[in-house]
Order: structure tokens, then sequence, then C-alpha cells
């Protein structure tokens, strides 16, 4: 599994061209998040794929090749923070109810709607921890669950922002008479 | 100054130096074409869009610059598809303008509305779709920085009705390219340069595997230096034909699956392969296992995709070829590589046997005699664009190529019904050159209506229809493979010459060795487009053959005379 962060331009179609081209190098996808930061015009995305460091790389090239993707980076081998977000409905009656609050604490999830019949819980955290809740919930009936996939960050002083706007590139032109 | 969408259009590319536009008229394009009425473009109708994109190609690849298509939506535009993936294989800068329903019912399968831009999107280097005319002059500029620069391939613009009707205020220096801005990678750095100066100038037996990258960087100079420099022997890719003179001693010839054998058996012998501008083709490598094994390898290359994609290298340069190799040339120590290319040269065998010129006329008439009496008749000076299959590989094997642009053929697509509008196109780019479409009769009668293309603009091309009934290389496969099962490869084609004097062209059969000179001669004086029906040898095959994902030193050789890859009947 290999880990990929990408900053694009926020504008429709994008995404369908990150997924296109992974779809065209043969590369599954296991989770793709996207998001605006904090500049409205640029969005950030995490990119798992199930792939080994050789197809990363080639995931990561020819990402920054699509005119719309400003710079793409695989992260796998750097210091990460991982996080991922899911929300669970959970069968609960009036017996397991307490049973549950102990291992919600446990996981350090929160309970954010109560019903009758369920609760949601909303946990986050990494893919593990995620995992290791949901399968401890299980035998209580996990009615429903929604799961953001993986955001990841570089750790401290490790810096990934995007290029900065260069002036305006006509110098670049060419023309269509070539080398005549 | 206001303008239509159509208006700013046109007045666009009038500003970015094109004069052509190949191209097909509709609905969805009209306000297009009727500003194009009244510009100074000269558009050229073709008869079928894949035709209008395959001219746009060889316009590009002819010139050096950039080619321009044109077609109307839905219809129109889907038969682009295989002329821009042809360009995108073979990273030629096209650009493709499609009319596109109005932005109002889009989405709406209103008529000939399809989805253009999500049909090219792996097929494209990058598409858009423009809605408003005030878009439509930065969208063009774009789309040609994109086209050419980095890597080139085809950008396709989709331009609504509206977009085309509306009016804009028009400025030229407010529309100016505005792209997302770029991380600047550092592409390789001081140590890896170091490495490969230090395997460079420390093989004993190296390689250039140069490609088209070469010509496209447009670094033919910087090469003849890095070459002379290092005393390198050169092998070509098929597309990389052109990018250093055939005549030169160093230049071996073409690598890979049908590539000369003293070559492929040079690749595997040699200790340092130098690839430049080319990308390891399946075609040209054969079996990953045992490419190359002994030799370490470094690749000059400006796709950073490319790297390590196929053939894991011990240096990757990422940058332009140009650059790359004037950076690296002060660096190289000239050494005697004698020793060297004295092997290869014995690889080679006998040249006076193998030569095809020398041998006898039996009566035959073969495809490679053809090709090679065109090369000696023209002095292998003009372009030749080649469609797909048997006479490709013997055009790129008995045409010695001198100069760059000269051989124009779809490589990595492999696209049949590719030469004949190609080379419309090359003689567009090159109204003064000698153009000659070189097509079997299976390629040819894919695209043959574009002969209506070649009378109405009255221009002056030679086609050789290298003719043997077959689809003569999959025969050749079903020969070898399939227990020689000829299925659906035997072909039945019209009366070449009826149908070309149908279309009011003359036309020449030719069935004997000694009519091929003096025909070939005749049809170069003629100051009209002539169409030559060489009626060849139906079951030749194209010799050395590599088979699909056998080791490149393992080939099929001609039986009897393994020298001789050409036929003969000894």
């Amino acid at each position: 599994m290999q880990t990929l962060v990408a900053y694009v331009e926020n504008k429709p179609g994008v995404l369908n061209r990150v997924a296109s081209l992974a779809r065209r190098l043969a590369i599954n996808i296991d989770s793709l998040t996207v998001g605006p930061t904090e500049n409205e015009e640029i969005a950030r995305m995490t990119i798992v794929a199930h792939t080994d460091e050789r197809g990363a790389h080639r995931l990561e090239a020819s990402l920054e090749k699509l005119v719309d993707v400003l710079l793409a980076e695989n992260i796998s081998d750097r210091a990460l923070l991982e996080r991922d977000l899911a929300l669970i409905k959970v069968a609960a009656d009036q017996q397991n109810r307490p049973h549950l609050m102990e291992l919600i604490k446990v996981f350090r999830a929160r309970v954010v709607d109560v019903a009758p019949e369920s609760l949601i819980i909303e946990v986050s955290g990494t893919v593990d921890k995620i995992d290791g809740l949901l399968e401890v919930l299980r035998p209580f009936g996990v009615l429903e669950m929604a799961r953001t996939g993986r955001i990841s960050m570089t750790r401290g002083s490790d810096l990934l922002q995007p290029p900065v706007p260069q002036p305006e590139s006509s110098a670049l032109e060419p023309t269509s008479s070539g080398v005549k | 100054m206001k303008l239509t969408g159509a208006e700013i259009l046109c007045e666009s590319l009038t500003r970015l130096g094109v004069r052509e536009i190949f191209g097909y008229p509709g609905g969805a394009i009209l306000p297009v074409y009727d500003a194009l009425g009244k510009s100074k473009l000269h558009h050229i109708l073709v008869r079928h869009e894949q035709g209008a994109t395959h001219m746009a190609d060889g316009y590009a690849r002819a010139s050096g610059g950039i080619g321009v298509a044109m077609a109307t939506s839905g219809p129109g535009a889907t038969n682009m598809v295989t002329g821009i993936a042809t360009a995108m294989l073979d990273s030629s800068p096209v650009v493709c303008i499609t009319g596109q329903v109005s932005s109002k019912v889009l989405g709406s399968d209103a008529f000939q509305e399809i989805d253009i831009t999500g049909i090219t999107m792996p097929i494209t280097k990058h598409n858009v779709v423009v809605t408003r005319a005030g878009d439509i002059a930065r969208t063009i500029r774009e789309a040609f920085v994109i086209a050419k620069s980095g890597r080139p391939g085809p950008v396709l613009v989709d331009v609504t009705k509206d977009a085309q009707q509306g009016s804009a205020e028009f400025d030229w220096e407010t529309c100016a390219p505005k792209l997302p801005p770029k991380r600047i990678r550092n592409n390789h750095d001081q140590a890896e340069f170091d490495r490969a100066v230090e395997m460079l100038n420390t093989a004993k037996r190296p390689l250039i595997l140069a490609g088209h990258g070469i010509m496209v960087s447009g670094a033919m100079r910087a090469f003849e230096q890095f070459v002379r420099a290092g005393n390198y022997p050169v092998a070509m890719t098929l597309l990389g034909i052109g990018c250093f003179p055939a005549k030169d001693p160093l230049n071996l010839g073409m690598m890979g699956m049908h590539g000369e054998a003293w070559v492929n058996n040079a690749i595997q012998e040699a200790d340092l392969l130098i690839a430049v501008g080319m990308r390891f083709d399946d075609r040209v490598t054969g079996d990953l296992r045992t490419y190359a094994k002994s030799a370490r390898k470094i690749h000059i290359e400006i796709d950073r995709a490319e790297i390590n994609k196929n053939v894991k290298v011990d240096a990757a340069l990422v940058g332009d070829a140009r650059e790359v190799l004037e950076k690296l040339v002060p660096h190289i120590q000239t050494r005697d590589r004698s020793a060297w290319i004295r092997h290869i040269n014995e690889l080679k065998g006998d040249s006076a046997v193998r030569d095809i010129q020398s041998l006898p006329d039996t009566g035959h008439l073969y495809a490679a005699h053809v090709i090679n009496d065109l090369w000696k008749e023209t002095r292998g000076e003009a372009i030749v664009v080649t469609d797909v299959g048997q006479h490709q590989m013997w055009e790129a094997q008995y045409y010695h190529h001198d100069r760059p642009r000269t051989l124009i053929t779809s490589g990595g697509l492999g696209t049949m019904g590719f030469a004949l509008p190609a080379a419309i196109g090359a003689k567009f780019a090159k109204p003064d050159a000698e153009v000659w479409a070189v097509v079997g009769d299976g390629g040819f009668q894919m695209t043959m209506s574009e002969l209506a293309t070649i009378v109405q603009e009255k221009i002056n091309l030679k086609i050789a229809i290298i003719n043997n009934g077959y689809l003569g290389m999959v025969r050749q496969w079903q020969e070898f493979f399939y227990d020689k099962r000829y299925v659906a490869t035997p072909l039945v084609a019209p009366d070449f010459v009826a149908l070309a004097n149908a279309f009011g062209i003359r036309g020449e059969r030719i069935t004997t060795r000694a009519e091929v000179t003096p025909t070939i001669r005749a049809a170069r004086e003629s100051g009209e487009t002539v169409l030559l029906d060489f009626r060849v040898e139906q079951e030749d095959s194209v010799y050395p053959m590599v088979a699909a994902g056998a080791s490149l030193n393992d080939m099929i050789r001609r039986p009897h005379s393994p020298l001789v890859e050409t036929a003969s009947d000894t």
C-alpha cells in the first residue's frame, strides 16, 4: 500500500482525471479523499493505492503530467500522521447499551446520535484503530457505516506545500509553422 | 474590439501562426466555419474526421510545429478518436477543435451531443470544454502551449455552439496563457549526473539507443556531438530513424522486433546502453528478463513517468534531450572503440552478400526491392510516410534516412490507415518536399477516400501501394505462429489503378522488378499525384523477427539465406 498526496486545481473534472489515470495505469485505489485547502483554488488529495514503490513512482510522475495537478508526491516512507473518520450506526437496546458505552470510551470514540434502537458512533484515528472498533462492534450488529478514507500529513518541519503561481506563460508559446 | 467566439477562435489560430486546418463541418461547428470563410486560414476539407487528425499529425511531424484538426460534435468528434490516440502514443503535438451543443442543453443527449472530453481523457495530453466566448482565446493559447511543451501530445478543445455565437471583448494582450503553477523539480542531482559520466567514460562496449525524443527536442546537433565525443555506435528505434544519418558509419540501423540482427545482438552484448528519448517499448526490448543483461543503463528522458517503467536503469537523467546532451558533451572522454565496432561489423556479416541491389533479378517483385529502389531513385531525400505492417518494416530497413522528420509513421499505436492522410498533412507542412505515401493494400483501403481530398486540394503526392493481396503482417504471424492458417487475411482489393482514375488520379500497375525504377522516375517527374500499385510477392515475410515475448537475440532469420534478410530465390 502506498500513500500519495496531490495538490490539484479545485475545479470540476479533476477528480475524474485523477481516478481515470489510476485506472489506465491498472493501479487500484484503496481510498481517495479530496478537500479544499486554505487556498480555495487548490484542493488536496490523499491517495492510498494498492501498488509497490515502482507503481507509486509511475502514478506520482503521471499525476504531475496532468495539467490540473500542481504537485504529487509519494509520502509512504516519511513520518506521517494518518487519519480516517467513520460514522457507525450500531444496534443498541437497553440491555447492551452500557457495555457499548464502555467500548466506545476505550476507543476514544463519541456517540453523536441516540435512538431507541441504535446509536451513531463517531470515531477518528488510524485505519487500524477504526478497524479495531469495528471488530468489537460487529457482535452488536453494525447497521450502517460511512468512512471518509484516509487523509495524511507529513510530520513536523517536513512541509508539503503547493507551488506558488508563476508569471503568465506566454513566453512558452510555440507557433504552428515550426522549424521552417 | 468585440468579436464573436467563432471569430475569436479564427483570429487566435491565425495569431498563433496557423495557416492550415484539416477539418469537416457540421451543425455544432458551423459558426466557426462561417468565420473561417472570412479569415486567411486555409481549410482542407477531408473525407473522414480520422483523416483530419492524421493530417494534422503528419503536418506536425513533418514541420516540427503543431497541426490543427477540426470537426463537429458527436460523430465528427468520435471519428477523431483513432487519430488522437495515434498522436498521443507518438507524442505528436496536435490541437483538435470540436464543436459541441449549446451549453444550455449539455447533458441532455441533444442531437449530436457526445461527451468527447470524457471519451478522449485517456488519449489526450489535456482536454477542455469552453462554454463562453470570452474564454476561447486563452484556452486556445493554452492548448498550444500544452501540446508543444515537455513531452508533446494532442490537446482537444470542445467549444459549445453558444460560445461560438456569443461575443466578447478580444484583446490578445490580456488573454495570455495562464496554466496552473507546477512544482519545479530538480530533475537529477549532481551525484546521478556524475555516475552517468563515470559509466559513459568507462564502458567498453557502449551503445546508444536513439529515439524519437531527439527529434522532438531538436537535439540532432547535440546528439551528433555526443556520438562523436564518445565514439558511440548508435541503434535507432523506429521513430528515431532520421535523428542521425543512416550513412554515418556509427549508425548501425534499427533495433527491435524487426531490427537488424547485428543491432539486437550488439544490444545483448553491450556493457552500457545509453537510451536517449526512447521508452523501452516491448517492440524494442523483447523479453525483459533477458534484455541486455550485461549492460548498465543510462536513461535520458523528459518524462519522469518513463523512468524504470519497463527497464530498471542505473542512472536517469530527466530532462530535455538537447539540454542533457549539451551538459554531458564536455565531460565525455574520447575512447578508442575500434575493437567493439569491429566486433559489431563482424556480427553484420558480409555486406556484399547482404546488398540486395546486387541480387539477381529472378522475375519476382519483392517489396524490399521496391523500397530500396525508391530510396536509390529519390537519393534518400523524400519524406516517406508509411502505414502499418510489413511494408512499414521494410521501409525502415531498406529506405535509409539521413535527415530528421523524413520518416513519418505510426509507431506506438500502429494505426492502419495512417499513411495517406498523414502524407497529405506532411505535404502541406513541406510543400516543396517530395512526399511519398508507402502503404499496404489493407491500410490503403481504410482511408483511401482521402484521394478525393488530394484532388480537391490539387496537391502533388506520390503513393506507392505495396500490394500483396494479404494483410501481410498478420499473415506472417499466422504463418509463423498459427501453422499457416490464414484466417481473415486474404484480402480482395479493387483495381487500384482504375480507382485512382475514377478520382482523377493517374495510376500505374507494376509487376516486375525491371519496371520499378522507370515507373518511380516517371512518377517523380510528374507534377501531379501518381498512384503506383506494386504487385509484390504474396507470401513474403519480414526478417529478422523477434517473436512477441521472445529474447531480443532469439530471432527468426530468413530460411536459407539469413544474411540476405530480404527475399531472394536462392
